[in-house]
């Protein structure tokens, strides 16, 4: 019995302090208080290694509590992996809920939905430093024209390819998505043991550049109303430029589609595979592996040669919870935490890429590698729905399927991609 | 006039064994009241209804209502939907098709684990002490093996890259989970690996049990081992039999771990979903708590039915159980 009793059992033990055989809710409206002082109580993601970030943090938590006297602040880093139970349960109990969080951008229109951040729209709008976030981190943080947040960093995903293959072969780094399959298959077919480039069927984020690069979205409307356009013709010309990746000449599907994002930066990092579509934040891994120090990156290229396919732009934001009671302090550490010169600082500690533009420019000056992440922000990124619809959308696989279904050859793209245009319209229209 | 030894009735009858009744130990120690027994059986229905009825109660509330996360936590007031969440549920191709997943890969896996533990059973009575010793550790083994564990070695042993299975077999890199069959094959190996043990141990209990004249006159008169199973030992295990039926129906129908593990939650486009991973995706995964209710409370119908009907057709062909 793994379902039923488990949520009935946590129903339960819910239940039993309150009165009522309704099932719970939590009062999550705003307390209401702003106190001027006291515990504020911090959530912040747990990295691969924490130690660098908690300095940064540290730090503008010194600041913090001079500036505020007879404040204090306490930061717990919460494990990615469970961040989404988590921070669902500080929706649910708001007495035991943190001030301020950390929490992944293609979350905020769900946690907005679910009553649990604090509309900052004015806080943001007065704030100096603001005006330089560039237009996705922004987009990133707004619901229905309200900002719910500041962002925190940006990751972005580039093409990542083995320099010692590449001279071997005498091939270029690719201008074009097209040549981007040609030299797959070319390396593929002359070395039978690695991967042109790998891909994964249930890596979404590194197939939406294709979707995006011939003009297709994901969707499109404002607000809470979007419909599907998965199923329009420049989408689906992606969705097939992906998918023929799949197969014997490259990537065969029956190792690849099951693959997500981390698989594909595994065989990379291995040296299973001659390219890989990977983040800045993907660098720790790769240099553990074995193609240390014989690898580049570039931008991702689009459609037309020398263009660069529109990326995904994932990140963090940094909110405030409703039901926080210093409601002023919250605001204030939350600006304070996503500052230019604490994101300047994160940079040098763990390699984020800053959300303000101007930051962005200087750090990229000084470090070579994140060059070509920073031109494909610069070249413009994309982003999912600002729907409470995406997370369900997300974690039902809908994407994933479709490209599988495809990869598999169950369906063609066409009857792929009416079911999950399907699926994602019924979503929208639930969400409302 | 005569005193009933056996109380009650004599107790009623007459004036003098009342009064005389009132001089010995009552042989209904707590007299007419009828709150003592109940007393007694507080703690434990207690229990059952704290763990059992108030949760199923809840599962079957929240399946008619409109109940997300957004409503857990307060952003949107819960709102009651009928049959709603049912509504939807049926309307939606995939979950049919997950149902008859669901039904022959759990009726798969019955059939496998019954067959494989009884044969081993039988065995186990045919054989000398130190292999009987071995295959009763090595069964044990699997049992005690956790389900996240046993799922992840199957899947080691049968990865394309680094599995010992394709390198026997001279597979190269044959992807065992790509297949929509193969994938619920290799599942079904996993599963009959680690419930067949609980078969084995009973139904070996049972045969040592059966007196050995039996078996020994079944012998004398020439039946052969399969007909002495079909025609002496089966019928004669039936409560047990039963017992392990509906035990494995219950668990294979509700399979969950062995399938989120080794196919990564449901396999390529969804192929190898069943039921109880569907409604962990639709309940925890993307947050719908009442469709998820609802899911359960469907499977909740179907064991019940199942059972009901099976010991039905038991009863009807004369067994008591």
């Amino acid at each position: 019995m793994k379902l039923a009793p488990r949520l009935a059992v946590l129903l339960a033990a819910a239940v039993v302090t309150a009165t009522a055989c309704a099932p719970q809710t939590s009062d999550n409206s705003s307390s209401g208080k702003d106190e001027k002082s006291g515990t504020l109580r911090v959530w912040l993601f747990q990295e691969v290694n924490t130690k660098p970030k908690e300095k940064v943090v540290d730090a503008v938590l010194a600041d913090f509590e001079k500036a505020h006297k007879g404040t204090k602040v306490d930061v717990e880093y919460i494990p990615v992996e469970t961040r989404a139970q988590r921070i669902k349960a500080a929706f649910n109990d708001p007495d035991s809920a943190p001030d301020v969080i950390e929490y992944g951008n293609t979350d905020t229109a769900g946690y907005v939905k679910d009553g649990g951040l604090m509309d900052v729209t004015e806080a943001f709008g007065s704030w100096d430093e603001a005006k330089d976030a560039d237009p996705t981190a922004r987009q990133s943080v707004t619901v229905d024209g309200k900002i719910y947040g500041a962002p925190y960093f940006v990751g972005v995903r580039a093409l990542y390819y083995r320099t010692d293959v590449f001279g071997e072969l005498g091939v270029e780094a690719p201008k074009s998505l097209d040549e981007l399959a040609s030299t797959a298959k070319k390396i593929r077919a002359a070395k039978p043991g690695l991967y042109g480039i790998a891909v994964g069927g249930a890596y979404t984020y590194g197939a939406m550049p294709f979707i995006w690069a011939g003009g297709g979205e994901l969707a499109t409307g404002k607000g809470g109303s979007y419909a599907s356009a998965i199923d329009s013709a420049a989408a689906q010309k992606g969705i097939e430029a992906y998918t023929s990746l799949f197969g014997d000449d490259n990537c065969p599907a029956a190792k690849c589609a099951g693959m997500g994002g981390n698989d594909t930066v595994t065989a990379f990092a291995s040296g299973k595979a001659a390219m890989a579509i990977g983040g800045d934040f993907s660098r720790q891994a790769v240099e553990a592996g074995e193609v240390k120090g014989e690898y580049a990156v570039v931008p991702l290229p689009g459609v037309k040669p020398g263009s660069i396919a529109p990326a995904f732009a994932g990140g963090n934001n940094i909110g405030v919870l409703k039901s926080t009671s210093h409601r002023t302090l919250a605001v204030d550490l939350m600006k304070r935490l996503a500052s230019k010169r604490a994101q300047g600082e994160m940079f040098d500690a763990m390699g984020f890429l800053p959300t303000f533009t101007d930051v962005r420019q200087r750090v990229a000056a000084e470090e070579p590698f994140v060059k070509p992440f920073v031109d494909t922000l610069a070249a413009g990124t994309k982003f999912v729905p600002a729907s409470p619809a995406w997370a369900t959308i997300d974690s039902s696989q809908v994407l994933p399927t479709m490209f599988q279904e495809v990869v598999s050859g169950k369906k063609d793209v066409g009857a792929a991609a009416g079911d999950a245009a399907r699926k994602m319209d019924d979503a929208f229209g639930s969400a409302g | 006039m005569s005193v009933s030894p056996s109380g009650s009735g004599g107790a009623v009858r007459g004036s003098v064994t009342v009064r005389r009744g009132s001089s010995r130990r009552s042989p209904r120690p707590f007299g007419r009241s009828s709150g003592v027994p109940w007393l007694y059986l507080a703690p434990a229905l207690v229990v059952l209804g704290g763990l059992l009825v108030y949760p199923v109660y809840q599962l079957g509330l929240i399946s008619f209502l409109e109940y997300t996360q957004a409503q857990v936590s307060g952003g949107e007031p819960t709102t009651f939907q009928g049959f709603g969440n049912y509504a939807e549920l049926f309307g939606d191709g995939e979950f049919w098709r997950v149902l008859l997943a669901t039904v022959v890969f759990a009726a798969a896996c019955v059939v496998s684990t019954l067959a494989v533990g009884c044969a081993l059973a039988v065995l186990l009575t045919r054989v000398r002490a130190l292999p009987r010793l071995a295959l009763m550790m090595a069964a044990l083994g699997a049992w005690a093996t956790p389900a996240v564990t046993g799922s992840t070695v199957w899947l080691l042993l049968f990865d394309p890259d680094f599995g010992p299975v394709n390198r026997m077999l001279g597979l190269g890199d044959h992807s065992w989970t790509y297949g929509r069959f193969s994938a619920f094959g290799l599942v079904l190996l996993e599963v009959v690996w680690c419930s067949f043990p609980f078969v084995m141990v009973t139904v070996y209990a049972g045969i040592r049990a059966v007196p050995a004249e039996v078996l020994e006159a079944a012998a004398l008169d020439g039946a052969s081992q399969w007909r002495i199973w079909r025609s002496v030992l089966a019928p004669m295990l039936r409560p047990i039999l039963v017992v392990v039926t509906i035990q494995s129906v219950i668990w294979d129908f509700k399979v969950f771990t062995q399938i989120y593990v080794m196919t990564n939650g449901g396999g390529i486009a969804g192929q190898n979903l069943v039921l109880n991973v569907y409604a962990y995706q639709k309940a925890f995964a993307s947050s719908q708590y009442s469709l998820g209710s609802a899911i359960g409370v469907v499977m909740l119908l179907i064991l019940l039915a199942v059972t009901l009907v099976y010991l039905r057709l038991l009863r009807r062909q004369g067994e008591e159980l």
